[in-house]
């Protein structure tokens, strides 16, 4: 028994079957991700409050390009086969692998940098009003609620906001992972010894503050729990992440076997390659989207 | 079926089925030339995008529309050429099509669904 | 799969070459079309049976709030603990129940039986193909749903039990349940999603790639097509309800606000998380997969019906393209109904009048399927054996199930029957007395083809009617309870709210007596259904070993192509080379020397 067209292209349809079958599950994908950023659009359209610039951009645009140049040197790595270079082929699919490693090392990098950065929102103004001028200094509290202000804002969106609302950001001394107030609470810790950020536009580290556990209302680390925001970024940019491993692994599997599959079913090896191509365009072409929506906008 | 081919062809020769013509080692040439310049292409839509994020479009509707503009463009590129969407069978076409129709229905009826209101009650002419 | 027909590559393939691969590799890790077909109608039957067991006990405590269950209270008490104290059956475990017999019989049932069975044991038979296109990934899809069913069935037996937010899962009722069922649920959920995802880009890839030299698209029988529309809907409707899962999941896990709205009050407090996320957001993903859902489950019985009258008529099926562009319509509209799902939640009168016309546009093509098969008995030397007794109830039923739709799909009646034991009925008639029994039809149908033997008549024909007064005698009183304005979600049948609760004297809309008292009949017929269904399991086991020896491979005298291989079919199918000459029902045609001329006969005459 064997199968038709797994290699060749079947002659009214001019596709070979699994050229066919990534196609359709690509198009499953666009309406996974398709209902991922519907969810996105709905979430911040209908939000009250919506942070902006909390990513590096830096690090983002970084990212941008070694996916980018992964895309290129995996259909580098597809025309070589084509061409019947075997060892280009090689070199250009283990570029490929390695960018892909690099992409998620630095994701990796960003995600902790934000497990580990707190919010403390107050038990009130007053409370939140002390601690911000132990931070700051008298007029450096102004500064901050400027600085809230345009973090929260798309230029100039007329969100309203609850000035109560206002959280101080920073480190928790011992940068602890995923810290809330519930962990604090079920721990019985009295206080903890908060460094808060630098001031925007400055790089002064202000000295760090003691705080009671009593005083606060709410501590987030920037998780999931944080905010919608964050809930949507983590969700969406660790599916991408897990398709980025999943391909990896994919195509890694292929270069390993790339010399027994070349011997024995070059044409069929090269299907396999282009099919292993196609998975991987779409993560990148996941993340075009994804970059500027999430990091920019 | 596949089955004398794999035998009488070295591995050198994998690439003369289908389409002959863009198989050929000239053409392939010749994509690769296309591969790289796409490349350049997304290198360089990405910087215009961050330095748009710098430049600061006053208009809310035009910063978002700009940068999905320049998303939208580099993603044709990465779909039509490293993908070879710009020339590939009408079976794929037809399905990409209809996932299209299919995703604008969900977030287009869904958005508008959360933006259509419902009628106010009126109380002696008044809202309620 | 690539890898193992490159090994046959290499060798001299012929047809006496196999190799006897074990027992595991033949009946667990199968990637034979046929085996893997039976394992999911043995598991989705097996779910079917659960399904229909957990409704036994809510139907008990509906009609006799309070009282133990009798046979399995015990029981349940032993394996569940408090939440069936002294065999009652709580409120909580009553939820759990509720949501879990939808959940099984939708997803792990009627689904995987009406498409995953009958789908991958017939359509690749019906093409002429020696198998599906991607044998592995087909067994990857079956273990994938297998695991899915096992941390659905576990989920009963955590602490604090299964999901109880009902089978469409409405946050944040089901995020804020403090127990782990509902994340099982979802965990389990998303394998089943991948599952199907599996299954549908296999099944639309075999059915393009790997169709014999000579079948054409409109050659192709109507249960190949109904499968293939259906393979499509699944392909591209489920994913949203994926990443709604996957949204609520990390709700539940990480403690996100995905679907959380701002100020959210439990119990009595404010609910400690971040807010800011729409309720709203999830019916809306939900329901694009949860409509089309519907079409899963009535697509492929449609087929079914169509191939079991178009043999038992002995005449072509009416208005064959009619059908086929019908089936098109219906799975390419049904993307754009799902919101008269939500008519209460506040939508605006535009949105809602838009949906309410994609609705009564989508009951145009399913109306014509059923002309089509009513106007297919006209004329026909009707042969009734079972499988075409349960198609011919389908039909009636089917129908009455659909037209009582129509009400619900209207915003302003909606309003009234919304929620209540009216929405029950309605769908309950589609899917039980129209989905089910088509799938029933089906069994008894390719039965011969699947084992050599056929199903005993006299079992079945008890079977068939039995079941038919069982379900219509379930069913319709709720059409009444509903009117009545019986809501759907009561554990104690509604018996707060009856007339005869002194808390409610001189409440208008206070349920009536007679209201209440149906529930009491209503369980007597469900378990009448329950006994009607013990022939049709002793049917199923005992022809394997006893029943009559079929005369020939093609018992029914059938013309599509699933009948014109060696029975039980080998692996690789067919002996023979497969050409198609001809149309799927060429049934009775004048000056043919039978009254059937199977697709791969050539013509007699010369072509024209």
């Amino acid at each position: 028994m064997e199968i038709p067209y797994t290699v060749k292209p079947r002659p009214d349809t001019g596709l070979y079957n699994a050229k066919l079958g990534i196609w359709l599950f690509l198009a499953s994908e666009v309406m996974l991700f398709g209902g991922l950023f519907s969810a996105y659009i709905l979430l911040r359209v209908g939000a009250d409050l919506w942070p902006h610039g909390m990513l590096s951009i830096p690090i983002g645009t970084f990212n941008t390009f070694v996916l980018i140049a992964s895309s290129v040197t995996v259909v580098m790595s597809w025309a070589s086969l084509k061409l019947g270079k075997l060892a280009s082929f090689k070199l250009y699919m283990t570029l490929t692998i390695a960018c892909a490693f690099g992409f998620l090392g630095v994701k990796s990098y960003e995600y902790y940098v934000k497990f580990t950065h707190y919010d403390v929102w107050f038990k009130d103004d007053a409370t939140a009003q002390k601690y911000f001028t132990a931070a700051y200094g008298e007029k450096g509290e102004a500064d901050v609620r400027k600085h809230f202000v345009e973090r929260f804002h798309l230029h100039n969106t007329k969100a309203t906001y609850d000035p109560h609302e206002i959280q101080l950001a920073g480190h928790i001394q011992g940068n602890p992972l995923f810290a809330s107030h519930k962990t604090l609470a079920k721990a019985k810790t009295e206080k903890i010894m908060f460094e808060p950020d630098p001031k925007f536009g400055s790089h002064d580290h202000p000295k760090a503050i003691e705080i009671p556990v009593s005083d606060v209302k709410r501590l987030s680390a920037y998780v999931p729990a944080h905010s919608t925001y964050f809930a949507i970024y983590f969700t969406i940019t660790a599916l991408h992440g897990l398709h980025v491993l999943g391909g990896a692994l994919v195509l890694g599997y292929f270069l390993v076997t790339a010399d027994k599959w070349w011997k024995k079913a070059p044409e069929q090896f090269a299907n396999r390659i282009e099919v292993g191509g196609l998975f991987w365009h779409f993560v990148d072409l996941v993340w075009i989207f994804l970059f500027p929506i999430i990091y920019l906008l | 079926m596949s089955h004398d081919h794999s035998h009488s062809h070295g591995p050198g020769q994998a690439c003369d089925h289908g389409h002959d013509d863009h198989n050929s080692p000239e053409a392939i040439q010749r994509t690769i030339k296309k591969y790289l310049m796409v490349g350049g292409i997304l290198f360089g839509g990405t910087v215009l995008t961050v330095a748009m994020y710098y430049v600061h479009i006053p208009s809310v509707a035009m910063t978002i529309a700009v940068a999905l503009l320049i998303a939208s463009v580099k993603a044709a590129f990465v779909a039509g050429v490293f993908m070879h969407l710009s020339d590939e069978r009408k079976m794929i076409y037809g399905i990409l099509l209809c996932t299209v129709f299919f995703l604008i229905g969900l977030m287009g009826l869904t958005i508008w669904a959360m933006h259509d209101p419902p009628m106010q009650t009126l109380i002696d002419g008044k809202p309620a | 799969m690539q890898a193992k027909t490159s090994t046959h590559t290499q060798e001299a393939h012929s047809h006496e070459h196999h190799h006897d691969p074990g027992f595991l590799r033949s009946y667990v890790f199968s990637t034979d079309h046929k085996v893997i077909g039976i394992q999911y109608g043995f598991t989705a039957l097996a779910f079917l049976f659960f399904g229909f067991l957990l409704m036994m006990c809510m139907r008990w405590q509906i009609a006799k709030p309070g009282v133990p269950i009798p046979v399995v209270g015990g029981m349940l008490e032993a394996m569940l603990g408090d939440v069936a104290k002294g065999g009652v059956m709580s409120p909580d475990l009553y939820n759990a129940f509720g949501a879990m017999h939808g959940t099984i019989m939708v997803f792990l049932a009627v689904v995987p039986l009406a498409f995953a069975a009958f789908g991958n044991y017939v359509v690749p038979l019906q093409i002429g193909a020696v198998d599906m296109a991607f044998p592995r990934i087909n067994m990857a899809s079956y273990q994938s749903f297998a695991a899915g069913g096992v941390v659905m069935f576990v989920s009963f037996f955590i602490p604090g039990g299964a999901a109880q937010g009902g089978w469409t899962s409405y946050s944040p009722l089901a995020s804020v349940i403090p127990t782990n069922g509902q994340t099982f649920w979802l965990i389990g959920m998303v394998l089943l999603i991948t599952s199907s995802l599996l299954g549908a880009v296999n099944f639309i890839a075999t059915v393009i790639q790997l169709r014999a030299p000579g079948l054409t698209w409109m050659r192709m029988p109507f249960f190949t097509w109904a499968q293939f529309v259906t393979a499509f809907i699944l392909l591209l409707a489920f994913p949203p309800l994926e990443a709604a899962g996957i949204l609520q999941l990390v709700d539940k896990v990480f403690g996100s606000s995905f679907f959380l709205p701002s100020g959210l009050v439990v119990s009595g407090k404010p609910y400690d998380v971040s807010g800011g996320g729409s309720p709203l957001l999830w019916q809306h993903l939900f329901w694009f997969l949860g409509h089309p859902e519907v079409y899963v489950l009535i697509l492929p019985a449609m087929g079914v019906i169509s191939e079991i009258i178009a043999c038992n008529t002995r005449k072509p099926l009416w208005g064959y393209k009619s059908l086929v562009y019908s089936v098109l319509a219906v799975g390419f509209i049904s993307f754009i109904v799902w919101a008269h799902h939500m008519y209460l939640t506040g939508m605006g009168t535009k949105i809602s009048t838009f949906f309410q016309t994609t609705t009564m546009i989508i009951s145009i093509p399913s109306v014509i399927i059923l002309t089509c098969l009513f106007m297919s008995l006209w004329g026909g030397s009707i042969r009734f054996n079972t499988p075409m007794l349960f198609s011919l109830a389908f039909l009636p039923m089917f129908g009455i199930g659909g037209l009582t739709g129509l009400p619900l799909g209207f915003n302003f009646s909606d309003l009234h029957l919304h929620d209540s034991y009216y929405v029950i009925a309605h769908f309950h008639y589609v899917v039980a007395p129209g989905t089910i029994f088509a799938l029933f039809a089906g069994i008894y149908f390719w039965y011969p083809k699947m084992t050599g033997r056929y199903m005993n008549e006299t079992l079945g024909k008890t079977h068939f009617w039995l079941s038919l007064i069982g379900m219509n005698l379930v069913f319709m009183p709720m059409f009444f309870q509903g009117l009545y304005g019986m809501s759907r979600r009561m554990s104690d049948g509604g018996a707060t709210y009856a007339l005869t609760n002194p808390a409610n004297e001189g409440v208008v809309t206070a349920l009536t007596s007679t209201v209440i008292k149906l529930n009491v009949f209503i369980t007597h017929a469900a378990v009448l259904l329950l006994i009607a269904q013990i022939p049709f399991i002793i049917n199923v086991f005992m022809s394997m070993f006893n029943g009559k020896k079929v005369e020939s491979d093609n018992p029914w005298q059938a013309t599509t192509l699933d009948w014109q291989t060696p029975t039980p079919p080998p692996h690789g199918n067919f002996t023979k080379e497969i050409v198609v000459y001809r149309g799927p029902y060429e049934y009775s045609v004048p000056g043919h020397p039978a009254d059937f001329t199977p697709q791969n006969m050539p013509d007699p005459k010369p072509a024209k």
